[in-house]
């Protein structure tokens, strides 16, 4: 309750901050007409097409890298010469920040959806390969020699062991991959001009539709709370279970 | 000695190779888009030169820097204010959220509106997207204060700017880090973005200016450099860090040791 | 009197109804008293503690400290808590962790830097002014908070099951250290603890308490002689005697507790007379 009159106060002071002088009606307009514009936006095809591009290119990058990182994460993680040579080549590559290879996605694939997904991708793999990796890194050695003096082979010490113990962090990867790939998304659109509500933001600035803008940035600010959301309640799902697993075995 | 040097050799054994893989790949390369890493190297130390590291990379830092400190002290300033007050607290939680969720680049637009095109909207820009990791890290750690260690506070009388200095700040400290940690990432993105946006100068400007010259092995010097940047400044970031955490590494590593 | 507990009453305003954990206590402590306060598990100890320290305000009664009426933490108290890895700082090393609240307090830097090394010789810890906690034993890190609270040159020093947490051999060292200080610096000290054992060797008084809601059961004179030692002590046939008396006592306000416990938060004396 208190949450929603918070919520509420912003609507307010954005509603009555552009009839005093503190800032302009033309750079920040009152509430009623972003409300307004949303609704034009709402009623408007493109808006959908474009919420759709973004919505694709958010979840097909995401998937690509959560597979990637997964499957990456596990084989480094089990191998431990690879975990040793690669250590430090995670902690080089990770920083490279992602809009590096704006460039290089404009020119490779022009405005196409594959630019998005370029970036999307990059951002988000690493997301998940670390987290993997201090999963696998998790491990409790006592649980791997027991598998092993039992004769589990290598896959299903990878099944048994590994990957319960890694689950709760490939969940948290998840979700920060999650809210990357949207922040991507968003980038690369804004920037390159690849389809997207990223770009309809873009071309609402450039024709001075301030109102239209705001209302799609709100637009992209709910994505990102709504990804959040569902994120955490995936995770919260495969945790409870993990722990109530782990309950068990403890007691 | 020949542990150190066998794991230095470990530690560069992948990107040595990652480096002679890219090498030999595209020695023969004759695509446009991917020239061979040797004409890259070669045009590397011609392009960046130290008057262009001056004129194009220095303002690039000098705005980061100074976004991201404003972005620093409102971050924690504000969430020590929302952190310690659970009415606060509970009223502001959702709109924050709200920002937070808003992906930073898209206040580019909107801080072009208030601030032009100038260095002031660049710093506006960083400054807008670092804060809110920091401020909601800072309104987590500062939630978190150990009960038992508030108690002890105030069975000893310690209140006011000494119980904030002394028990506050310092016990959210490491989740301050790992917010200036992500926040150090999302100002390096928008030090780039904003630039590429509108700029006459910087190092966004500069590789963009190659790509649309289509200046190709240029362009590559310059993601080169801007990814060694990044390394850098996380480097330096993680040198900070440990040293001024070294008791948090400390106390973890002390409460994990016994257990393995 | 220097400490005066009167008629304390504490209730928790439950969820689905009120708790009373502290039903009525009235006891008090002069200057350089060693009282422990012993009960059931479950009785309303930390209650009573937090409630003597100020850190948590009373449903009806009072705490009085040297004749003031405790509404908020008083300067004149110190308090050692069980959970010794918490309440210390982490971020400090020892000395730091035990000159800070001499520095709040205003003790200029000389005197300061005296109490501390002071406060940590008498503890055993003169060597290890450098270490942070988490570098420390358990045991050793409880020291570093009784030091702390040895510095602060309280009125009264309050310990909440201080070594609840430490293993047995450690413990007798730091009960050994608890009667040390005492005789040698003249602390007055309120020693909490489930520990029947610990409270007669500890105690010159000993303040049985009822199960929750907690009432003052007995206060027994401990008359064994000043000078104590784990071996000698603890074979004393008076020792036994007296362990047995308290043993006996508490196992009685359990049961008492079980007959009224249909309703825990009927009161034991309303549950007898419906029996009756």
């Amino acid at each position: 309750m208190l949450g929603l009159s918070g919520l509420a106060g912003v609507l307010l002071l954005v509603e009555i901050l552009p009839y005093t002088a503190v800032v302009s009606a033309d750079f920040l307009p009152p509430t009623h007409r972003i409300a307004v514009a949303l609704g034009h936006e709402i009623a408007d095809g493109g808006f959908w097409s474009a919420l759709c591009d973004t919505l694709v290119a958010w979840a097909v990058g995401l998937t690509i890298a959560v597979v990637a990182g997964i499957v990456a994460g596990i084989v480094i993680g089990a191998v431990p010469l690879l975990r040793a040579l690669t250590a430090s080549t995670i902690e080089f590559l990770r920083p490279i920040p992602s809009v590096a290879l704006i460039p290089l996605a404009v020119l490779l694939y022009g405005t196409k959806i594959e630019s998005t997904l370029l970036l999307v991708v990059y951002a988000s793999f690493w997301q998940v390969l670390i987290q993997v990796l201090y999963g696998v890194q998790d491990v409790d050695p006592v649980a791997d020699e027991t598998a092993r003096s039992y004769g589990l082979g290598a896959w299903a010490r990878v099944r048994y062991v590994l990957w319960p113990t890694a689950l709760p962090y490939v969940m948290t990867g998840v979700r920060l991959a999650a809210a990357v790939a949207l922040v991507l998304a968003i980038t690369a659109e804004l920037v390159i001009g690849a389809p997207g509500l990223g770009s309809r933001i873009a071309v609402a600035q450039s024709s001075n539709a301030v109102a239209s803008m705001y209302a799609l940035i709100v637009v992209t600010g709910l994505l990102g709370v709504a990804i959040n959301l569902v994120a955490r309640a995936v995770e919260r799902f495969a945790l409870s279970w993990h722990q109530s697993v782990r309950g068990e075995v403890l007691v | 000695m020949t542990r150190i040097l066998a794991r230095l050799g470990l530690a560069l054994a992948l990107p040595a190779a990652l480096f002679a893989a890219w090498w030999l790949g595209t020695a023969g390369s004759d695509n446009f888009y991917v020239p061979p890493l040797r004409d890259i190297l070669i045009r590397f130390p011609e392009v960046w030169t130290w008057d262009r590291l001056r004129a194009d990379v220095l303002p690039s830092l000098i705005r980061l820097a100074a976004g991201y400190t404003v972005a620093v002290l409102a971050g924690v300033l504000l969430g020590v204010l929302v952190g310690s007050g659970r009415r606060v607290r509970a009223v502001l939680e959702p709109v924050l959220e709200f920002f937070r969720a808003i992906p930073p680049p898209v206040l580019v637009p909107v801080i072009m509106l208030f601030a032009g095109i100038g260095d002031t909207m660049k710093v506006v820009v960083i400054a807008a997207g670092c804060v809110w990791p920091i401020l909601l890290n800072t309104v987590e750690g500062v939630r978190a204060v150990d009960g038992v260690l508030a108690d002890t506070c105030r069975s000893y009388g310690i209140a006011g700017p000494s119980r904030l200095w002394h028990l506050v700040l310092r016990s959210a400290s490491p989740q301050i880090a790992a917010g200036m940690r992500q926040a150090l990432s999302i100002g390096i993105i928008l030090m780039v973005i904003s630039e590429m946006f509108a700029a006459s100068n910087g190092l966004g400007f500069t590789i963009v200016q190659f790509q649309r010259s289509f200046a190709i092995p240029d362009m590559w010097s310059g993601i080169l450099l801007l990814g060694l940047l990044g390394l850098a400044l996380s480097v330096l970031f993680r040198l900070v860090e440990s040293r001024a955490l070294a008791w948090y590494h400390g106390q973890r590593r002390a409460q994990r040791g016994p257990a393995r | 009197m220097l400490l005066d507990v009167r008629g304390l009453k504490k209730v928790y305003e439950g969820r689905q109804r009120p708790v009373e954990a502290v039903r009525d206590l009235t006891f008090g402590l002069d200057v350089g008293d060693l009282v422990c306060l012993v009960g059931p598990s479950g009785c309303g100890k930390t209650t009573l503690l937090r409630c003597m320290a100020g850190l948590l305000t009373p449903t009806a009664g009072e705490v009085r400290l040297r004749d003031r009426p405790v509404t908020g933490p008083p300067p004149g108290m110190a308090v050692v808590f069980q959970e010794y890895g918490r309440s210390l700082f982490p971020w400090m090393n020892v000395r730091d962790n035990v000159a800070l609240p001499l520095r709040n307090k205003g003790v200029a830097r000389k005197p300061r830097q005296d109490l501390v090394a002071e406060a940590l010789a008498a503890v055993g810890l003169a060597d290890a002014h450098h270490a942070y906690p988490w570098q420390l034993s358990g045991g050793m890190q409880q020291r570093v908070a009784i030091a702390r609270a040895v510095a602060y040159q309280p009125d009264v020093l309050l310990m909440d099951e201080p070594f609840a947490a430490v293993d047995a051999q450690t413990r007798a060292d730091l009960e050994d250290l608890i009667r040390d200080l005492w005789r040698k610096l003249g602390v007055t000290i309120l020693f909490v603890t489930h520990d029947i054992d610990e409270a007669v060797y500890l105690g010159q008084r000993v303040i049985i308490l009822s199960s929750s809601p907690t009432v003052v059961r007995e206060v027994l004179d401990v008359d064994l002689p000043d000078q104590r030692d784990q071996l000698t002590t603890r074979s004393d046939s008076r020792f036994t005697e007296l362990r047995s008396h308290v043993y006996a006592q508490i196992q009685a306000a359990k049961r008492e507790s079980t007959v009224g416990s249909h309703d825990a938060a009927r009161p034991a004396g309303l549950a007898k007379q419906v029996l009756q």
